[in-house]
């Protein structure tokens, strides 16, 4: 204990060194108007900025490029809330709420839950990682095909709740999304599936930023358009510092949902197969499971972004961990991260903690400091964020638009997408329409292919013994929660029947 | 903030001028062509593995180095055991911007996966950084296997329930797989996954038996004693490996290696070539380059370029025919 102690006095005075320093406050700022610009997300923003690091020392370098892909996370949030557009795939979830809040003029309220949020999240997953990493690597050592499909069952379970009372259509929604999820090439035999012919767009897939951009950016324009009739609406929007004060008072409304969402997404994220996507997703799901007022989710409850935002700040920081200690880059940003270590000569592995504790813990106490400086910045700009919303519809829905059709474009860079995001994109409004829940269906194509490669993976090794997911006692555990989870909210109602019945 | 971007740009121009300097001497010849636009360098893995690894540090060398007048970006097509990217650099036929680099799936996937329709001795050849190697691993707790013998008796004990991790199929280490299977008369259960990396934390974690990773992939985990190599299928020893039998000295003929190259699309004009055959040997003969060949166990002794690629990749092609069809496709698409 003394010892991570002395190495995290040694990490943090290495970031407050002032080059150091720069670089975290540099990168963070950056980071966030990258993350903010939908299409351009965390991977582009660290890939751009790689040269700018040759001119500093490496553990610089690294700082700098992790206070980006943390500034990233932060910056993901805001478009998805002033715009409804995710700007990055592990912003998806805050858009649930996020948008809802700020088309009935609440965009502060929600800016500052996401900042506040991604705060504690942060925090609390840095402080998880001083202190447990080197377990924690062994026990995701642990976590093998058919451990991760339980993991997947269990996400699966958190979003039984998500769809509302229509349970046949949750289901509908979800099937959608597990076909859309197929399409592509097999992951074991190699063969094409689902590619409408020979169509080449869709050998890779379907990205899942392709679909979130679509249903959510084009869909949301769509019905806006529709629901305004092509009046000038403009939002209402004030932001004073005794507005802020307020806002943050609201932190202990959400403050439950927030730990959990924190310890969640640092666990999921120190998983080399998941990352922060499925996290925030997972947080989101479970926020409203244990919320007491589960049916304002959707509609704009400050705990339904303050629950993913928390989770993909801490994955962010957990997904480092397979990255420093296995060579896995847990998301393509890592990747991208994993690179420049490479290029500097670091070689990532379960020796580098020791080998190179200066790098490890220059990194670790890197991140105290860029999480409370992304939280100042964040905070500071949230007025000018806010402006976005002042600006008539009828300017906006063409720049939301644009950005779209970037934003769907810039994953894969072909044309294919930008077609399929336009027609998810009309898609999604007529379900929505027609009063089909959508956000079952984008957490099927996110957790889909992972937990249908764990499952294949899994009954290889098995011999085809569906045995194997019981025998295994962390998979076990998962399959028992996963259970209870489903079964949690039936067990709410029929108390609530008979305490209805009793009284 | 303007003011502190305004700093780091300052800073970064005595390095421009030095790089810029330093390549006028090293490569004169490059005058004629140069990139007019962004270039792609087509990865045709996922991000992480060893081609990702490749292709980033060669883009951050080019940077670095200040060695393209535009930028380099790597662009991961991984679909298909490669066959996406194959068939994107296909498409480009005549382009003078994007670039492959490979690994030897750019072999095979086009014989396995016939659909696909791709010819890569079409492709215009730059250069070859380097040839992998590969090596058999196991986890250190496996005490009751110490060489190939006992692994070969425990595999066939074992029946067909052993598992070997890999790549995917159709990937070098599932041919090198199938190779064992026949030399050795067992089979195998052969589990893919998204990577070289993945590969080996599911080795580390016990939940396959064995896999023939690159040396880079396992290479910490050796050093940190979680796993172990049993037999190495290069012609010598390696000099990272020095008491690892070679499969031939063990009586077994069995040597594969990897080749990691540059190559364009089919139709890339000759000056561009020229280009990009000289930028890929600067950076072959950099001492970053030699530095990673060296700690990540690639042998990286002869820069082969233009019509000489073009002729050892007909030979590989050949090679991977002759094998392919010795083990059967079938054994590797495991169909």
């Amino acid at each position: 204990m003394e010892e991570i102690l002395l190495h995290l006095a040694g990490g943090l005075s290495q970031a407050m060194e002032p080059l150091n320093f720069m670089m975290i406050i540099l990168g963070c700022a950056l980071g966030l108007l990258i993350g903010a610009m939908p299409g351009l997300g965390s991977v582009n923003g660290v890939a751009i900025l790689l040269p700018i690091t040759f001119l500093v020392p490496p553990t610089s370098a690294i700082i700098f490029l992790a206070a980006i892909y943390y500034g990233a996370m932060y910056g993901g949030a805001i478009s998805s809330i002033t715009l409804g557009i995710p700007g990055a795939s592990t912003a998806v979830a805050t858009v649930f709420d996020g948008r809802p809040l700020a088309q009935t003029g609440h965009a502060d309220k929600a800016l500052t839950a996401a900042a506040v949020a991604s705060f504690i999240g942060g925090t609390i997953s840095v402080v998880l990682f001083t202190l447990f990493a080197p377990p924690l690597a062994t026990f995701a050592l642990k976590f093998g095909p058919a451990e991760e499909f339980s993991l997947m069952l269990l996400a699966f379970a958190t979003f039984i709740g998500l769809g509302g009372d229509d349970i046949p259509k949750t289901i509908f929604s979800i099937l959608v999304g597990l076909v859309l999820a197929a399409v592509g090439l097999d992951i074991i035999s190699g063969q094409p599936r689902l590619v409408f012919g020979d169509i080449d767009g869709f050998l890779h897939g379907i990205n899942f930023l392709v679909l979130a951009i679509g249903i959510y950016g084009i869909g949301e324009m769509l019905w806006t358009l529709e629901s305004t009739q092509g009046e000038v609406v403009v939002h209402k929007v004030k932001m004073s510092l005794s507005q802020l004060k307020s806002n943050l008072k609201d932190v202990k409304t959400y403050i439950g949902t927030t730990s959990l969402g924190s310890v969640l997404g640092y666990f999921v994220g120190t998983l080399p197969a998941a990352g922060a996507t499925p996290a925030s997703l997972m947080a989101y799901g479970l926020a409203k499971t244990f919320s007491k007022d589960p049916d304002s989710f959707g509609k704009g409850n400050v705990a339904g972004v303050a629950a993913p935002e928390a989770a993909n700040n801490a994955a962010s920081t957990g997904s480092m961990l397979p990255m420093i200690t296995l060579g896995i880059p847990g998301s393509p940003t890592t990747a991208i991260l994993l690179g420049g270590m490479i290029i500097w000569g670091l070689r990532p592995g379960p020796l580098l903690f020791t080998e190179n504790p200066e790098f490890v813990w220059g990194l670790i106490g890197s991140l105290y400091i860029a999480n409370f400086a992304t939280l100042v910045i964040n905070i500071a700009f949230i007025p000018l964020f806010v402006k976005v919303l002042t600006i008539p519809f009828t300017i906006l829905a063409p720049i939301i638009y644009i950005l779209c059709v970037v934003g769907g474009y810039a994953p894969t860079q072909t044309m294919h997408d930008v077609w399929l995001m336009l027609l998810f994109g009309v898609v999604g409004y007529l379900l929505r329409k027609l009063n089909y829940p959508v956000a079952p269906a984008v957490l099927a194509i996110v957790l889909g292919p992972l937990a249908e490669r764990s499952l294949r993976q899994s009954l290889l090794s098995s011999q085809g013994e569906m045995s194997i997911f019981i025998t295994r006692p962390i998979s076990a555990v998962c399959i028992l929660i996963a259970i209870g989870l489903v079964s949690y909210p039936l067990v709410k109602k029929f108390k609530k029947k008979a305490s209805e019945t009793a009284s | 903030m303007s003011n502190v971007l305004h700093k780091v740009k300052k800073a970064a121009i005595p390095a421009v001028i030095a790089a810029a300097t330093s390549l006028g001497m090293s490569a004169p010849a490059m005058a004629e062509w140069s990139p007019k636009k962004p270039i792609e360098l087509i990865i045709m893995a996922g991000a992480g593995g060893g081609a990702d690894q490749i292709a980033r540090l060669l883009q951050g060398l080019i940077e670095k180095k200040d060695l393209s007048p535009r930028p380099v970006i790597p662009i991961n097509k991984a679909g298909g055991s490669g066959a996406e990217a194959l068939r994107y650099i296909q498409d480009k036929a005549g382009d003078d911007h994007t670039i492959l680099v490979t690994l030897n799936s750019f072999y095979t996937t086009p014989v396995i996966q016939e659909g696909i329709g791709v010819d890569v001795s079409n492709f215009t050849p730059i250069g070859r950084m380097a040839i992998d190697n590969f090596l058999l691993w196991v986890h250190q707790d496996m005490t009751d296997i110490t060489d190939l013998d006992s692994y070969v008796a425990a595999v066939k004990a074992a029946g067909n329930s052993w598992k070997v991790g890999g790549t995917g199929t159709g990937q070098e280490d599932s041919i090198l797989t199938a190779m064992m299977e026949k030399e050795f008369g067992y089979d195998v259960t052969y589990i893919p996954f998204p990577g070289g990396g993945t590969v080996a934390k599911n080795l580390v974690g016990k939940h396959i038996d064995s896999t023939v990773n690159n040396p880079a992939e396992q290479n910490e985990f050796y050093r940190a004693g979680n796993t172990k190599p049993l037999v190495q299928f290069t012609a010598e020893r390696l000099p990272a490996y020095p008491d690892v039998p070679t499969a031939n000295e063990l009586g077994v003929n069995m040597e594969y290696y990897m080749q990691r190259s540059i190559n364009g699309p089919p139709g890339m004009s000759a000056e561009a070539q020229e280009w990009y055959i000289n930028l890929f040997k600067t950076l072959f003969e950099s001492e970053e380059w030699q530095k990673f060949c060296v700690e990540d166990g690639l042998a990286c002794d002869t820069y082969v370029s233009g019509a000489d690629l073009g002729a050892y990749h007909q030979q590989q092609i050949a090679l991977h025919k002759e094998l392919i069809e010795a083990v059967g496709a079938s054994s590797i698409t495991g169909e």
